[in-house]
């Protein structure tokens, strides 16, 4: 069976449950390529997830919205034990699977083994949580940047973006 | 996501998106896609299934390397175990996406959005 077009199937859901503008995925002809500028195993690799990945070990586990911030963009150190990590998000299909396993979206772990096996050079010591923002200006305007930062920051080559 | 992803390509960081919305991220156009087709939720591999997901990660890793154009789609050749009927009833009447009380509270996060947006805590670039 061929694979799920979720923006047809999600349009015609949303048009039953009497939404009657549908949501404007986004559509781009061109798009930036950025060739790799030097080999993989020297390559300083970020991961960046829209999981809602939290971490037990925050004083405060709301998201920025529950507590009145406008902030999406938030850092996850990838040393953070994996028992602590878990996700917050209900954007998943609960019907089909479940998000228990931390690795099968915010793969950390098997990051972590590709550096020991020198397949990469280091994990940067942040990972990214994107918030989802009901917004894509919000998203261009404010949160990929404040990725890219986040990157510079860290001297990150190369990075990994897991959509849940 | 892809829309970060085009932001760091454009600014000289290459980027893999590893993903299970395939239409969705196409859509937006990124540069290296890493497409499993399984349920929204474990585009990284089947919870549990350590193997696979580390299939899954060396494949969207190898794309950086092997991808010289953008728009570099690969397929994982991974199957879900249990089958393919959830694909039929992914967002149907007879199958809600969310609860009641998951919609609410997505529906109560956007009102707190555009409150937030209407006192300038959020400013959107247009």
């Amino acid at each position: 069976m061929s694979y799920v077009r979720y923006i047809d199937r999600t349009k015609a859901y949303y048009q039953a449950e009497g939404y009657d503008k549908p949501y404007q995925w986004a559509k781009n002809e061109h798009v930036p390529f950025a060739p790799l500028n030097k080999p993989l195993a020297d390559s300083r690799l970020a991961l960046v997830s829209t999981s809602e990945i939290a971490s037990r070990r925050w004083e405060d586990q709301r998201l920025p919205l529950e507590r009145g911030e406008a902030a999406n963009v938030y850092g996850v150190a990838v040393d953070t034990p994996l028992k602590d990590l878990y996700s917050r998000t209900d954007s998943y299909d609960m019907n089909a699977t479940t998000l228990d396993d931390v690795n099968s979206y915010f793969p950390v772990t098997r990051l972590q083994e590709l550096v020991e096996a020198g397949r990469i050079g280091s994990l940067a010591p942040t990972a990214y949580g994107v918030y989802n923002a009901y917004s894509q200006s919000k998203t261009i305007g404010n949160d990929a940047p404040e990725v890219l930062q986040g990157c510079r920051d860290e001297d990150v080559d190369i990075a990994l973006l897991v959509p849940v | 996501m892809g829309l970060v992803a085009r932001h760091l390509e454009e600014n000289g960081i290459p980027t893999v998106v590893v993903a299970a919305a395939r239409d969705i991220v196409e859509s937006c156009g990124v540069a290296r896609l890493q497409f499993t087709d399984f349920p929204l939720g474990n585009p990284c591999g089947e919870p549990g299934d350590v193997e696979q997901q580390r299939q899954i990660i060396t494949m969207a890793l190898d794309l950086f390397e092997t991808a010289t154009e953008p728009r570099t789609t690969a397929e994982s050749p991974f199957k879900w175990s249990k089958g393919d009927a959830w694909k039929a009833k992914v967002f149907t009447q007879e199958q809600p996406w969310q609860t009641p009380e998951i919609k609410n509270a997505w529906l109560e996060n956007k009102e707190l959005y555009r409150k937030l947006k209407a006192e300038k805590a959020i400013k959107e670039v247009e």
